[in-house]
Formats: C-alpha cells, structure tokens, sequence
C-alpha cells in the first residue's frame, strides 16, 4: 500500500497542472447555464483545447486516438483539472464517456473515421437515447421500436433523460429490433443523427428550474443501417462494453468537487458563528470522515483496476455512498444559508464581506436528488451490490 | 501510487488468519466467557507471532514492517474476536520493556478529565483486563504517563462484554512520564489506527455473518436474502465495511508516510467510521439473525459489546468529528 505518486506520475502532473495554470485563467467568462448553444460553444472550445494540448480523450486507448493514460494517471488528470478549477466535461460527456469508448471497440473502422475525430476535437456533441419513460431502471424492457426497409432502420418511439438533446449532432441510441428471446437479446445500438427527420425534442423542466433534459419523440426517424454499432440484437452486449472503459474514475471529479465545496460550508459556518454549534461541527467532521474515505477508496479501486485490467466491484459501493454523501453536504449548505436558501436570487452577505452563493448552493442542492436516482438508482446499486458482490438471490 | 495490498500484505492476512482459527477459534474463546484473567499462552502466541512486535526495527527484535501491514494483521484479530489489549500492547512496545514479547500485558486510557477525544467524563473509569494488566499507558494532550497497575485500586464488576472483565476504577493514579506531548498524539493516533482494524475485521465478520445467513435461512418459501429489504440491508453492511477498510489503510498509510497527508485527521476519522460500522453491522446482524440474533447463543451479540468497548476508550463519535472538521 502506497499512496505517493511516482517520478514519472509526478512528472505527467507537472506538466499538466502547468499547462492548465496558462489557459484556465485566461478562459471567458462561463455562460449562463440555462443558454444552451453558449454552453455547447464553451464547452466545445474547452474540449478543442484539450486536444490541441493532447489531453482529449485522456482514458480512451492510443488506438481510438485518446491518449492511453494509465489509470493512475486518469486521477492526477481529475486531481489537477478540479485544482485549477477547470471547466468539466459539460456537453461533451456523453460522446467522451459513453459513445466514442463504444465505437472504440464495437465500431467498424469506417465508423471509427468517421465518429471518433470529431468528439475528440469537440467538433461534434452527442446525447444518449437510452431510457423510455416505461424503461427506467428496467431498460433491457425499451420498445422504441427499429423495423428495417432497404439500408435503413426506420425508428419511431419515445425516449427520455436525454441531455443536451437541443444541441447534440448524434444520439446513442438503443432500439428494440426483436421480440423473440430474453428482451436484452431483441437490442441493437444505433447511431443516430440529430437532423434527421421525424425528431422532435421537448425539454424537460426539472426541480431546479434548468433544461437538463428532454424528450426525444421519434417518428419513423431514419437511421442507415451503416450506422449500426454491433450486430442486431446485440445492442446490449455492446452497451454492457462501454462499461468495461470504467477504471472507478467516474466521480472522482466531483468528489474531490465535495471536498472543497464542504471546506468553502466550514469557512462560511465560522464566519457566522454557526461553527460554535457542535452539531455544524460534527457534521462537517462525519462528512468530512467520510469522504476522506470515499477518496481512500477511489485510490483502492483505481489501484485495483491497475493490477487486473478490470474495474473492481468497488464501483457500486462508491457510488452508492458518494451519491448519499453528495446530498448530505448539499443539505448542510442549505440548512447553513437558514431563511437565505429561500431565495435563488443572490442576495449580500450578512457582513458585507464575499457574496453569500445562495444561488448556486439552492440549485447544487436541488441537483443533488438526482444522484441517487441517474445511472443506477440507489435501490438497483444496493440489488447489484448485494447480488453481484455478497452472491444474494435475485427476488 | 498502488493502495491496492501487496501479494505480502495478503500472505500476511492469511498468515494471521490461519493463526486465529487455528489457535483462538470462537467456540474456544466462548469456553473462558467469564473468566477474569487473559489466557497467557494464547498471549505468548500473539507475541510469537510479532502481533506486538512487528512495526519495531529488527534490531530490536521488531519484523520492521509499517502501520498498514499492522492494520491489515489487526483486521484479522478483530474478525477474530480475539480478546485482550492487543492495541495498546503493541503501540507500547517502544516504550514498555516486554510488551514487545509478550511477557508485560500493556493497558491504555485516555486521562480522565482530558479534554481531547476520549477524553470524556473524568469518572468512573472502566478499565477491561486489569487484573491481567502489568502496567497502564495513561495519554493526555500533553504527555505519556506509565502506571503500574499494582498502583491502582479497582473493583471487579461484571462486564458487558462476556470476553473482556471489567474493572471500576475510582481514581487513576499520576504516573511516570515516559513521553511528551508528540509521543502522546503519535501513541494516540497509531491506537485509533489499530484499534480501527480491530473494528473493520468486527464489521466485516457480522456482514459475513449475517449474508450467509440471509442465504440459507428460508421463509416463505425462499431465502430471506431475496427479499429486499434484507438484501439492501447486507448491502449497506458491505459498504460501510469497505468505506471503513480504506480509511483506516489510508490512515495507516499516512502514518507510513507523512508526506501523503494529516495522519491525525485520518486516523480520527477513520476509527470513527470504523466504530460507527462495527456498531451498525453488529445491530443488522442480530436483525437479519432475527429470534435466533437475540440469543447468546448466535454470536452476533459478541461483536456489539465488543465494540462498544473497543469504541469506548476513542472517543465519541463527535470528539472524534470534531478532530477532523478542525483539521478538514
């Protein structure tokens, strides 16, 4: 067990944490976050840049044209990029995260031409079609339905959670191509362009006001069969690949996010005297507590996927906590703001001093629900843990 | 950075549980509930072992290993249940001639009336295995005081723990100083970090416990663990046994090597989400357990009182919060 880094880690560090000191500064001011095709354009600059400096694509393979980094060296870059404040994945996520490890693996070489390039450059946004507002947890029972006529799948179905929908140029895309056999066996991966027509897109208002996600409504949307990742009705195993990309790095970012944003609620409870109260203090020494151990167990994990190529089943156990966690610290911000949480607005601090952050803390709280129900509800994270992990019997 | 454990780490874990089941199998334990003194031979056996011994320097008769080989061989002692101050003893073994071998029995408290954590209600004090004690480590903010057990006047009373004896103790006595004040914090902290391995091996023997059970044990027509409501409690038991697991690696880590981080802070925290697991565990094994998790029979109860008494000489929960926020 060994928690320092090596000569050839600290050295890839170095020069990155370099090179972010040099642009981060210097970036323009972060759009609204309600201004869609600003956030599509800044977020878009921030992934050309990356490129351009060899950081896009950080953990996908040399030959899918990321930059192959180790593990290890996946957290320096996460460590580095929330110490310079950087900008985060933003639009790009599911394209980075999702899609381009996908056709990484699965694509044909004339998808990986022409799909990959334009992620990693930040030419091109993509959203996810997974979900249908009958297929949640249960996404193996979708019917967006793909009936083939000559070279194309004509789809027409109902998606849902799809974020960035309203700027995105491709959207991953599960269809039902079967009925015969288990319902994971009739799935096939497509990849679908967003200005095809028959695509119509209604944003969904969420809890905190914001246009997050929408509503993908598809009638008879055609897709080329060209654009097929995988065979047909194996869309699922394809999926299932994406996750093997998974090192336990998913949420290192905003864990360590956490931490800071829990050490910014101590500085702000001792400057309104709420640190004196024992319960603020023990709260923020039982959180503290536990994402110490949280980033304990993210470097556990990361290690663990070093050594065997795999991820180990530390990932839902991490992210069954952090997620918890997450609302824990947010609900502590709130309860320190008092009667200011009531407002979105930003209002003066009691002393004149820095702004109190009302706003973004009434929104980070709100958001925080949605950790324990987005990728993997808590309650299917504790089925997987105790099924998987303990061997329980499935119900 | 690899915070993974070495092919050597976990040869060491199985060395230790082998020896555990071997010679501190828990029907045997469970034969001297009530007894009043430690079983020495089975105490050579831990020192033979290098339980006591295995951070000092070869030169000094130590395997010259780190903290986090320690806390993995202290996991395993605590799944055990294997009784006595086996933490106490072994960060002792600097400072008190014959814990290191075995031959001194070494206890610890906190000063009664310390204002740090553990620190607590000046009286009374409890103090687990005294009549088997020779010598008591006594830690406050500022210093290290040794007291010879002889020195002290204490009342047997039944334990909660059917495995540890108790004594009522009306006052401690002043000692010798045998440190100061960094002393006392290194001692203090490296007895959260042991003590916590103790607690982690707890936790993860009731999650053990309880997920076999929920396996076999069948009601209406299936086993308990297919149902949810069992199932995700042995699924919470998991994750608070490995969040656990790592903090006190990482603070066992950190005691190694200082540069990687505040070793107090992740001590404190560490044995305190520690505790707090080997409580919670304890509470969901007698549950899963159901009737039979309410006999003395099953021996979930066990590992309750055992860790309350392991917990007990810590600190709160929030004195030990309180560590860690002001060092946060």
């Amino acid at each position: 067990m060994d928690l320092r880094y090596s000569q050839s880690e600290e050295a890839f560090r170095a020069e990155l944490r370099s090179w972010l000191a040099e642009v981060v500064p210097v970036l323009p001011p972060r759009p609204s976050p309600h201004d869609w095709p600003a956030r599509r354009a800044f977020d878009t600059a921030w992934q050309k840049m990356l490129y351009d400096a060899g950081y896009a694509g950080i953990d996908w393979p040399v030959q899918g044209g990321g930059r192959g980094a180790s593990p290890v060296e996946q957290l320096v870059y996460l460590e580095e990029l929330e110490r310079a404040h950087a900008p985060y994945v933003g639009v790009n996520f599911v394209g980075l995260l999702h899609a381009g490890p996908t056709i990484v693996v699965e694509g044909t070489p004339e998808q990986r031409a022409r799909f990959l390039p334009p992620i990693l450059r930040g030419d091109e946004v993509w959203c996810q079609g997974f979900s249908e507002p009958d297929a949640g947890s249960d996404l193996a029972s979708l019917r967006t339905r793909a009936v083939r006529h000559g070279d194309d799948y004509v789809v027409t179905g109902t998606k849902i959670w799809t974020s960035h929908a309203e700027v995105a140029d491709c959207c991953e895309l599960l269809v039902r191509t079967s009925d015969e056999g288990p319902k994971h066996k009739g799935i096939t991966w497509l990849i679908m362009p967003m200005d095809a027509p028959g695509i119509e897109i209604r944003p969904l208002r969420t809890i905190s006001g914001s246009s997050e996600f929408a509503e993908l409504f598809l009638d008879g949307v055609r897709v080329p069969v060209a654009n097929r990742v995988g065979a047909e009705n194996d869309g699922w195993r394809v999926t299932m690949v994406t996750l093997s990309f998974e090192r336990g790095t998913a949420f290192v970012g905003e864990l360590l996010e956490t931490m800071e944003l829990l050490r910014r609620l101590k500085v702000s409870a001792r400057r309104s005297g709420a640190w004196d109260e024992g319960e603020v203090r023990h709260r923020v020494g039982q959180m503290g507590a536990e994402l110490d151990a949280l980033w304990a167990l993210a470097r556990r994990n990361i290690s663990q996927a070093t050594r065997t190529g795999v991820p180990g089943t530390g990932a839902s156990v991490f992210k069954l906590a952090f997620s918890e966690l997450r609302q824990r610290v947010a609900q502590l911000g709130m309860d320190l703001l008092g009667p200011a949480g009531l407002s979105t607005d930003e209002l003066p601090s009691a002393d004149g001093g820095e702004p109190l952050g009302n706003g973004a803390l009434v929104e980070l709280w709100l958001n925080a629900f949605n950790r324990t129900i987005a990728a993997g509800t808590s309650q299917i994270q504790r089925n997987i843990v105790a099924e998987r992990i303990l061997g329980l019997p499935k119900a | 950075m690899d915070f993974d454990l070495s092919d050597d780490d976990r040869s060491l874990a199985d060395g230790m549980r082998r020896l555990c089941t071997g010679r501190f199998p828990l029907e045997q334990l469970r034969r001297s509930e009530g007894r009043r003194s430690l079983d020495r031979a089975g105490w050579s056996v831990l020192a033979e072992a290098g339980v006591f011994s295995l951070r000092l320097a070869p030169s000094a008769g130590g395997a010259g290993l780190g903290t986090a080989q320690a806390s993995v061989v202290f996991e395993e002692l605590g799944r055990a249940l294997v009784p006595g101050p086996v933490a106490a003893t072994h960060v002792a073994a600097a400072m008190v001639e014959g814990a290191a071998t075995g031959e001194r029995t070494v206890g610890l408290l906190p000063r009664p009336g310390w204002g740090g954590p553990g620190g607590g209600p000046s009286l009374p004090a409890m103090v687990g295995d005294l009549g088997s004690l020779d010598c008591l480590l006594v830690v406050d903010g500022d210093a290290v005081e040794l007291v010879e057990t002889g020195e002290l006047d204490g009342e047997p009373v039944e334990g909660l723990d059917p495995l540890t004896p108790m004594w009522f103790v009306a006052e401690i006595p002043r000692g010798a100083a045998v440190g100061a004040a960094a002393a006392a914090e290194a001692i203090w902290r490296d007895h959260l970090v042991l003590s916590g391995a103790l607690l982690v091996g707890m936790a993860a023997s009731t999650s053990d416990m309880a997920v076999e059970y929920a396996k076999v044990r069948q009601q209406f027509d299936r086993p308990i663990g297919a149902f949810q409501a069992v199932k995700h409690m042995c699924a919470d038991m998991l994750v608070r046994t490995e969040l656990c697991r790592a903090a006190v690696h990482a603070a066992a880590v950190a005691v190694d090597q200082p540069e990687v981080g505040d070793s107090v802070r992740a001590a404190a925290g560490a044995a305190m989400l520690a505790a707090q697991a080997a409580d919670a565990n304890a509470r969901a094994c007698i549950q899963v357990y159901g009737g039979m998790g309410f006999t003395w029979e099953v021996p979930a109860h066990l590992y309750l009182t055992r860790a309350r008494v392991i917990s007990q000489f810590l600190g709160s929960s929030g004195a030990l919060a309180d560590v860690v926020a002001g060092r946060f």
